[in-house]
């Protein structure tokens, strides 16, 4: 019993969180800052924090991630970091070459209230940036927020420094990807490809954080949205943000900036959700949805009808990100399983009505949280009282699923002890099948191990 | 050894009376090391005849961590050892931050070792207590007796009052007290008489009365203190009185701040507001 001081019995808490379900701001904005093609990454802050970073997310990708830091010290702590960024802005153009350096800040910068806006100008101003090279930046005091929050917060500096109108108009939808894998956003470029729709993916980490093994290191690996279809955002019809937590302010700022409408959706986990986005996409961008993706849709179909004995009434508790967590439940009912315990530790009402929305009539009993004190360790006191069939979420759920002995299905950020996550999709239908048949493979499992002799089954 | 904290109301005089309190301090034959912790780096001018000194962070900055007790610490009037801690331009990085490192620094230094037979060290802190770094000289058993320099006018009462509040927080925990109140007069009606009634409510006491002179100014831009530059004069007698009150000082409490309620009423009771 790994967690074995987990009590049933809720106490109620008001200023302690065991265990959170969330990681901090600038996780986010690095994350992001790498689907951009040719993209460095500057933490501006001290090492440890950079070094931080830079291991969360590659100890889930299993690749390696490049950044950089300001490197602050006692000194530039008390002095502030300008001179510290204009001298790695410096270097890290003469030795490393990027195309873009995407500064983002650090608890420690922040609170001594550095200002990159006056930094990186002085930066220009002293020449240190060569010409048709960028530096863009974001805030990300990690006291406020997730790391949710710093991936909405860069991917907004995308469009404040990017997205650029002209008087030529293009047929082209904005999507803008909220935080999934990068065979997620391979599979919506698929989608969008057999539709024949066209559109510009941003932030767009495959080909960069699922790159093959070649051989030959590559720094700045060949995936990544380019500079010019950023600008180019600018022009299209119409804007559709996959996550409203980590998208919407970016659509909004587009909105802003470049009078371009937009619809903000629910990553399209499940049948519904990716029938909402392929119909939003058949229609802003004009194109019919071809049969492929009808199939897809009734293999999908046709894989819950037949196993639907199994999926029914299970009892399943989950934790993770809000934009994730929304569709997923969406699609747990399609499966007529039931959602009871869901936990989220980034803040935010969306996430409360949404989960009000779906569950109040389908299951009443069912208990969610959202917010810095909605953590792991009250999941864990929920499933104590009355247990659960499954658990779904990221590693950290596993001592839970040991201890309970419940099937366990990883998914979500981070991921550090499993593979797979980053080849195999589960949005559109594609991705959702490969979703329902990982909840049922751990199901079957279950049930072969551990029910009785006689109601062992050849045939499932 | 005791170590003193000034604090007030920006502009209040605070290193004019610490400076010409040292002087006095350092007449009567006491060791005397005063500590400026203001980023403008001008708490021992009057000491050292000009702003002669070199601040602990620059000589962080330069130096990096290769620092010499003596590449900061220099002589004064009477033998005084003044040190200024110094801190960022104003409008970038954090100058509380600045202090908390420089008295880290000159700890490990040793400035405050046995070996510098030290009977005072005078903490003469900016303004008013606004983040936990100008707290610094009032934390972890660093300063034991603060002394705060107001005078009758609101704002100066307001900020006493203030600062009374984070002494009475890190008194509970520590063992730093507030020593008394210095009145640097202003010359508003009633106001040595209004101070002493402040003092008392706070659970202190008005240490001296310093009455606003026109010699202050002469000896400051002349850059001496008033007993340096005008021995024989009033004004210098005065922080003579001043300094030997704060040698002879054993009246030392933890403050009961005032309600904004209190404080204006006292205010009125005075005719202040009238």
């Amino acid at each position: 019993m790994l967690l074995r001081h987990t009590t049933e019995k809720e106490i109620d808490r008001k200023a302690l969180t065991i265990n959170p379900a969330k990681t901090c701001q600038p996780v986010g904005a690095m994350y992001a800052a790498l689907g951009l093609h040719g993209c460095l990454p500057h933490s501006h802050g001290s090492q440890g924090c950079c070094s931080y970073h830079r291991s969360a997310l590659t100890r889930h990708f299993k690749e390696p991630v490049m950044a950089a830091t300001s490197s602050f010290s006692e000194g530039s702590s008390v002095f502030g970091g300008s001179s510290n960024l204009v001298t790695a802005i410096e270097t890290i153009f003469t030795v490393y070459e990027p195309d873009i350096i995407a500064v983002h800040t650090t608890c420690l910068s922040e609170t001594i209230g550095d200002d990159l806006t006056q930094i990186v100008s002085k930066a220009k101003e002293e020449g240190k940036v060569p010409d048709g090279k960028l530096v863009i930046h974001c805030n990300t005091p990690s006291y406020v927020g997730t790391h949710i929050t710093g991936y909405s917060n860069q991917v907004s500096a995308f469009v404040k420094f990017f997205s650029t109108t002209t008087p030529k108009k293009r047929n082209v939808v904005n999507l803008v990807a909220g935080w999934m894998e990068p065979s997620d956003m391979r599979e919506i470029k698929r989608i969008a490809k057999i539709m024949e729709a066209r559109t510009i993916l941003f932030p767009d980490m495959s080909g960069v954080l699922d790159s093959p093994l070649t051989g030959k290191f590559e720094m700045y690996p060949p995936g990544g949205t380019t500079v010019q279809e950023l600008i180019a955002t600018g022009d299209s019809k119409f804007t559709i943000g996959l996550g409203a937590y980590s998208t919407e302010d970016a659509c909004v700022k587009l909105e802003n900036k470049c009078k371009i409408k937009f619809e903000v959706m629910e990553i399209p986990i499940g049948l519904k959700a990716t029938d909402r986005f392929i119909t939003s996409l058949s229609r802003h961008a004009n194109v019919p949805v071809p049969d492929e993706l009808t199939k897809e849709r009734g293999r999908l179909v046709d894989l819950i009808a037949d196993n639907s004995k199994y999926f029914y009434g299970k009892r399943v508790a989950l934790y993770g990100d809000p934009d994730t967590l929304i569709p997923l439940v969406e699609f747990l009912l399609t499966l007529d399983m039931r959602p009871v315990y869901i936990v989220t530790g980034t803040p935010g009402k969306h996430f409360d009505e949404s989960m009000k929305e779906l569950l109040s009539k389908k299951i009443p009993e069912a208990k969610y949280k959202s917010g810095e004190r909605a953590d792991m360790f009250q999941l864990h006191q929920w499933i104590k009282q009355e247990p659960v069939d499954l658990l779904i979420g990221n590693t950290y759920g596993k001592y839970i699923a040991r201890d309970e002995n419940i099937p366990f299905v990883r998914y979500g950020f981070p991921i550090a002890d499993r593979p797979g996550h980053n080849y195999f999709p589960h949005v559109g239908y594609v991705g959702s099948t490969n979703l329902a048949i990982q909840l049922l493979e751990k199901l079957l499992d279950y049930q072969d191990r551990n029910c009785e002799e006689e109601k062992v089954e050849f045939q499932m | 050894m005791r170590k003193i904290a000034i604090y007030g109301k920006g502009g209040i005089g605070k290193s004019t009376t610490t400076q010409n309190t040292v002087a006095g301090l350092a007449e009567m034959g006491r060791k005397v090391m005063v500590v400026g912790c203001d980023p403008k780096a001008d708490s021992t001018r009057l000491l050292l005849h000009g702003l002669a000194q070199k601040t602990v962070l620059d000589t962080l900055r330069d130096e990096g961590e290769d620092v010499e007790l003596d590449d900061v610490m220099k002589g004064g009037f009477q033998n005084t050892n003044c040190v200024e801690s110094g801190g960022p331009e104003p409008g970038v990085g954090c100058a509380g931050r600045g202090i908390i490192t420089s008295i880290n620094l000159l700890e490990q230094l040793g400035a405050y070792d046995a070996d510098k037979q030290l009977d005072y060290v005078f903490y003469d802190v900016l303004g008013d207590v606004v983040c936990g770094g100008f707290a610094m000289p009032i934390r972890d058993g660093k300063a034991q007796e603060v002394y705060i320099v107001c005078s009758g006018e609101m704002m100066a009462m307001y900020a006493a009052n203030n600062i009374c509040k984070s002494i009475a927080k890190f008194g509970k925990v520590g063992d730093v007290r507030l020593g008394g109140l210095i009145c640097n007069s202003r010359k508003v009606d009633n106001e040595s008489n209004m101070i002493q009634e402040f003092a008392k409510k706070l659970g202190t006491q008005m240490i001296h009365f310093v009455p606003r002179d026109n010699m202050v100014q002469h000896a400051e831009i002349n850059r001496k203190t008033v007993i340096d530059y005008a021995p024989d004069h009033a004004q210098a007698n005065e922080y003579r009185a001043l300094a030997k009150k704060i040698d002879e000082n054993t009246n030392h409490v933890i403050p009961t701040p005032l309600s904004m309620q209190e404080l204006e009423d006292l205010l009125v009771g005075f005719g202040i507001l009238n």
